[in-house]
């Protein structure tokens, strides 16, 4: 199973300049992928997730085109292929 | 000692004036000589995020500056400076973090304070949603205070207009097992055993906007300021109050004596006189400007018997500024350096306790904290 995450450019500095982060590990869910993410790179999830491992309130994910928050949260299921991108909210300071 | 005394070379020589200034959009420094007439800026440090609480540590031979940084997306952490800002650690973990067993999730940091001289690695953090975290590493590394995290009250302490966060604390220059916080809103607490357990110690400080005008905890405490020359002696700006204790806050009296309004955010005590405090009045909690749109600093040299508005060199026409709970400072040269920050960008400065002020810096984002030092002043 290959899932692909893609990382906004303020996080590549937390993924060893990578823009990109494959896992070839099982991830059925969004919370599955972004476990294994954070095994691997935890200063990313770090700001990604509150410490109740919820998403932070103006952070994105969308598998596909799809934000997480109009499926099933990080309880969406994942097919093998899929791509999760991470964007930052409009929200600014 | 550098031969060179340059901000934008990270390097600032002994005697000069440190001025750090947290805003909504980053943080900026201001540096400037023992003189005082004359300031560098830099920054904005992190700009985009919000910096609400700022230090300068100069224990154990650092030159270290700290910054508590909120993005709106990421979160809240603390970065440390060990050249003026020049160059951040943008630390790879956040590093101040509840417990998953808690149930909390950090908002933002409050107040960041280095400890006593002879603990030079002991730092502490007021965080909201409110707790103390305490750092054994200069800031590297936080761990909450379990005493609070766990207190009994925590599922009544309301968020006031700010959020629910810790945003004082006052350490016992004498007594390591002795402290005293202020949160908003829940009041003032005290512990006797090294943060093991905290009592509520607002008695006499009234609760405004709650049925019982005078309820053990569920105060709005804006800010406690105390000096060591008498650090059983206290002050207390509330929402809609001026207090002062003179038992290390068993008991609080009001000193609102001659001030135009005794609601506010800020206090500062005077480096050197143990007598003297600032404030910024405030028009009232539904209107946070300052009274008649005249922004007067109030001193009292006397430990609130009686205060005395500064207005030379502040305006005094459609002044329609405020200023928050942590932007109001001073530095420790002989002759007292007094500074403040507004919501409209505006920075002013005293270099002789409060007589005399001048606009210092302009059009910055809105100012939610100032500090000041002064280099090889261990403070």
């Amino acid at each position: 199973m290959a899932i692909s995450i893609v990382l906004p450019r303020a996080l590549h500095q937390y993924a060893r300049g990578s823009n990109v982060v494959s896992l070839d590990e099982p991830c059925p869910t969004v919370a599955d992928a972004l476990a294994s993410l954070g095994a691997r790179l935890p200063a990313v999830t770090d700001r990604l997730l509150t410490e109740q491992g919820e998403l932070r309130p103006h952070v994105n994910v969308f598998v596909g085109t799809e934000s997480v928050r109009f499926l099933d949260g990080l309880e969406t299921e994942l097919a093998d292929g899929s791509t999760l991108t991470i964007v930052p909210a409009v929200s600014g300071g | 000692m550098p031969s060179t005394s340059s901000i934008n070379d990270g390097k600032l020589a002994p005697g000069s004036t440190l001025i750090l200034v947290g805003t909504t959009k980053g943080a900026f420094v201001l540096a400037s000589d023992a003189s005082r007439k004359a300031w560098t800026l830099t920054g904005p440090h992190f700009p985009g995020e919000s910096v609400y609480a700022l230090a300068y540590d100069e224990r154990n031979g650092r030159q270290r500056t700290l910054a508590a940084t909120r993005s709106f997306h990421w979160g809240s952490t603390v970065r440390l400076s060990d050249d003026f800002g020049k160059s951040w650690t943008g630390p790879e973990r956040q590093t101040v973090r509840f417990p998953e067993a808690s149930g909390l999730s950090l908002v933002q940091i409050w107040q960041i304070l280095p400890g006593p001289a002879d603990d030079p690695d002991l730092m502490w953090a007021g965080v909201e949603p409110a707790c103390l975290f305490e750092s054994r590493d200069a800031g590297e590394s936080w761990t909450p205070v379990d005493g609070l995290l766990n207190h009994e009250h925590r599922q009544k302490w309301q968020p006031g207009g700010g959020g629910l966060c810790l945003h004082t604390i006052v350490p016992h220059p004498h007594d390591k097992q002795r402290m005293l916080i202020a949160m908003s809103t829940g009041g003032v607490y005290r512990t006797e055993d090294g943060g093991k357990s905290w009592r509520p110690r607002n008695h006499g400080v009234r609760a405004e906007f709650l049925p019982d005008k005078y309820p053990e905890f569920g105060q709005c405490v804006h800010k406690v300021a105390s000096h060591p020359a008498k650090p059983e002696r206290l002050f207390l700006q509330n929402h809609w109050g001026l207090y002062r204790s003179d038992d290390w806050g068993d008991t609080w009296h009001d000193v609102a004596n001659g001030v135009p309004s005794d609601f506010g955010f800020c206090m500062q005590m005077h480096p050197h006189d143990p007598d003297t405090v600032y404030i910024v009045p405030m028009q009232s909690d539904q209107f946070r400007c300052a009274p008649d749109a005249k922004l007067r600093v109030y001193r009292t040299r006397d430990a609130g018997a009686s205060w005395e508005p500064l207005t030379n060199g502040l305006p005094q026409e459609r002044a329609y500024e405020t200023v928050v709970r942590d932007a109001l400072t001073a530095d420790s040269h002989e002759s007292a350096g007094v500074y403040f920050g507004t919501r409209n960008g505006k920075i002013f400065g005293s270099r002789d306790g409060g007589d005399n002020w001048t606009e210092i810096a302009d059009s910055l984002p809105p100012v939610c904290c100032v500090k000041a030092a002064v280099v090889g002043g261990n403070h």
